[in-house]
């Protein structure tokens, strides 16, 4: 029997590999990619929980995450690709239109 | 036999999620994150979570990464001409790491135990999983539901809108 703790650890490791991905990246489609990792690093969380207290909310929730996280996949991505036709680059440092 | 398993996994999730964030080239990036996603669903297959590893591997590893790869592949992006500086790579792995020690200092000191609710394994193995997920989903949690249902339509309008020639 795995411990509540040893999953917890790992999604902690994950989430926290996601942040440093989502902070150190240039490429915009990595960050966001980056982003999926610390949403599902959240997810593992929810299941375990779940599954040691013997309630399904969690995994209720988490089939909420999942359809924030397509719902995103398509906004952001359809983003992406209007700002590459204009800036011929996804590099989030030519993303300064709005710096003054 | 189960830790063993449990450790194989979780090293291989790390790993690849390790990959995603130093690999150079998107669609390696991509592919690491697929496998980590994989890994995921196994261990969501040993919380007992069947159905969640389904949708798991159908929505994320299916639909969301297909849509990352097309992307990628649609706008040829080739690997990074260079990171951040390394101020901003120091501060970045930095913010990672006391994140992880202040989460590792709030389970050292945490004790786990609340009141159990009445799911079991043996339930889940009597009655489904799935039927037990479609029960709660369609009547304590029915108005998520269909607020869910105006969220994916907001979605598509909205990338059918960005998808315009002119914006």
């Amino acid at each position: 029997m795995v411990s509540l703790h040893s999953y917890l650890i790992l999604s902690a490791i994950l989430f926290a590999i996601g942040t440093v991905g989502v902070l150190t990246r240039r490429n915009a489609i990595v960050i966001f990619m980056s982003v999926e990792l610390m949403l599902n690093a959240v997810n593992l969380t929810f299941i375990a929980f779940s599954k040691y207290l013997g309630n399904l909310d969690g995994q209720i929730f988490v089939f909420f995450v999942m359809t924030v996280a397509a719902a995103e996949a398509a906004v952001g991505l359809a983003l992406m690709i209007a700002f590459f036709k204009n800036r011929e680059s996804i590099d989030t440092e030519d993303m300064n239109l709005m710096k003054w | 036999m189960e830790t063993l398993f449990f450790l194989i996994v979780a090293a291989i999730a790390v790993i690849s999620s390790l990959l995603v964030i130093t690999n150079k080239n998107p669609i390696n990036s991509a592919l690491s994150l697929i496998m980590t996603f994989f890994c995921l669903a196994t261990l969501y297959v040993m919380l007992e979570a069947p159905f969640m590893a389904a949708i798991q591997v159908i929505v994320y590893a299916g639909a969301i990464m297909v849509l990352i790869v097309f992307v990628i592949m649609l706008l040829n992006i080739r690997s990074e001409s260079g990171g951040r500086t390394a101020h901003a790579r120091f501060m970045g792995v930095a913010t990672g790491l006391l994140l992880l020690v202040l989460t590792g200092c709030l389970l050292a000191k945490s004790s786990l135990s609340t009141a159990r609710g009445n799911i079991d394994s043996a339930m889940i193995a009597k009655v489904g999983h799935t039927e037990l997920i479609g029960k709660s989903l369609f009547t304590d949690f029915l108005l998520p539901f269909e607020l869910t249902s105006i969220l994916l339509l907001a979605a598509i309008v909205g990338a059918v809108v960005l998808s315009k020639k002119k914006i």
